[in-house]
């Protein structure tokens, strides 16, 4: 079944890449995957005249990891590469399980990490704890390169601060800092089959048993993956019992705002954000300690 | 002249890009190439957006999705079907094939050549998995005959280790 025609464009350069982007104008989409663009496209939603597969460009690939600078997913780096690459796994466990659970073994055999953030759904996999642990876009454009934090990178569902003619080369994960520990919870109430009806991420600084820097991001929950500031003021300097993770939990429900669909209704993701929340306070402090 | 070099099931194809009918568009997808322009329907196309993993293929030895890959983005890549599982001589099944016709692992069957190469995968990484294993590689394909139980117990038959099926 083909799609609708367009024109295809295998740039070998950032800089060839930029520059056809520019050139087409309007109507050009950009493709790494394809596992949402093509859907798109076959849907009959987007019809692009042309499209501009990134594949062919060696330096927007692969998987970076330095000591001093932390990590660079490159922006057509797969799923399964960051869900299975021993620098991720070693020293950013939850961005390898957040890639993991990301779909199925076919999605993450071509899908990027980067498209998941592109894509802007409100659900995304890989965004919450990314944004949690200060992880930040690397954008390019004809002025040259910009960064920006994950935490004002999304726009509302779909939409990013990426400017027409911009292209995101990668993200840029901060490297976790001593006594930091970081965690990914979801839940889909059909299991692997469909994509989170809430996902949280958490990272937190424990000085012994005292929270003293916390960032909770929740999914799926609002129109972009949102912080939950009240909730990080709350436990913040204070020792995360039992007692003070279930009141995180009910500030996380407090000011997550969903909608009901087809997956969950909004009281249900209310209450799985105050389960989910907790649990990924105590796992964050847990990593931390180790 | 652009020309696209793909090996399918250990013969290579020099395809040639273009619009004439025997030509590989650019908005072609693999799995419509693979049935319209190389003769080779083994591969189902069911929801083709990326829904149900009929459409399977081993592309360099793991699973994609042949309805959201486009033929122009497999210059040089190496892909397996349903039809290139079994040597074309004799009679020879894998052993997953033996074993889903042993399980009844399918009603329509349609569905079948995506998950068995999924499953070819799965066998290849990891010789002897459990059935929860099973269950989460296999997760990407759907089957509306609700054949999933014999699946598992074919994949597991398969591996040998169809007794951890008993431990549920």
């Amino acid at each position: 079944m083909p799609l609708p025609k367009f024109e295809y464009l295998s740039p070998k350069s950032l800089e060839e890449a930029l520059q056809l982007l520019a050139d087409r104008g309007e109507g050009t989409h950009l493709l790494a995957g394809g596992t949402d663009l093509l859907v798109k496209m076959a849907h009959g939603h987007l019809k692009p005249r042309a499209v501009i597969a990134l594949k062919q460009i060696d330096a927007l690939g692969g998987i970076r990891f330095d000591p001093g600078k932390g990590l660079f997913i490159g922006a057509t780096a797969l799923l399964d590469e960051v869900a299975s690459h021993p620098d991720v796994k070693a020293h950013f466990p939850s961005v390898a399980y957040a890639a993991q659970q990301t779909a199925n073994v076919q999605i993450r055999n071509m899908g990027t990490l980067a498209g998941n953030l592109c894509n802007a759904a409100p659900s995304a996999d890989n965004a919450p704890v990314l944004t949690a642990m200060g992880a930040e876009a690397v954008i390019a454009g004809p002025k040259g390169e910009r960064r920006v934090a994950l935490d004002r990178f999304f726009k509302g569902p779909g939409q990013t601060v990426i400017e027409p003619g911009e292209i995101l080369t990668a993200v840029h994960v901060p490297v976790i800092p001593s006594g930091f520990g970081t965690s990914y919870q979801h839940v889909s109430p059909r299991g692997k089959v469909d994509i989170a009806a809430v996902c949280v991420g958490a990272m937190v600084g424990m000085d012994g048993a005292t929270c003293k820097e916390a960032r909770i991001v929740l999914g799926a929950v609002a129109p972009v993956p949102m912080r939950a500031e009240k909730t990080e003021a709350l436990v913040r300097g204070k020792a995360l019992t039992p007692e003070i993770l279930e009141k995180a939990g009910r500030q996380a429900s407090e000011e997550a705002r969903p909608i009901s669909d087809m997956r969950a209704g909004a009281e249900y993701r209310k209450r799985m954000t105050a389960v989910l929340t907790g649990r990924a306070l105590k796992q964050a402090a847990e990593a931390a300690a180790n | 002249m652009v020309l696209l070099h793909i090996i399918v099931n250990g013969r290579g194809y020099d395809l040639q890009v273009g619009a004439d009918p025997h030509q590989v568009d650019p908005a072609h997808t693999l799995a419509y190439t693979l049935r319209e322009t190389l003769g080779l329907t083994g591969t189902k196309i069911g929801c083709n957006h990326g829904g149900c993993g009929a459409c399977t293929v081993l592309m360099d030895g793991v699973p994609v999705l042949s309805c959201l890959t486009l033929t122009v983005e497999c210059d040089g890549r190496e892909i397996v079907t349903i039809e290139g599982l079994s040597p074309p001589e004799g009679n020879d099944l894998d052993p997953l094939q033996r074993a889903f016709m042993d399980h009844g692992a399918f009603q329509c069957g349609f569905c079948t050549p995506g998950i068995i190469l999924t499953a070819k995968h799965l066998l290849d990484r990891n010789p002897s998995p459990d059935a929860e294993t099973v269950e989460e590689a296999l997760s990407g394909n759907h089957c509306r005959c609700i054949s999933h139980y014999q699946v598992v117990q074919a994949v597991l038959a398969a591996a040998g280790t169809e007794a951890d099926r008993d431990e549920d």
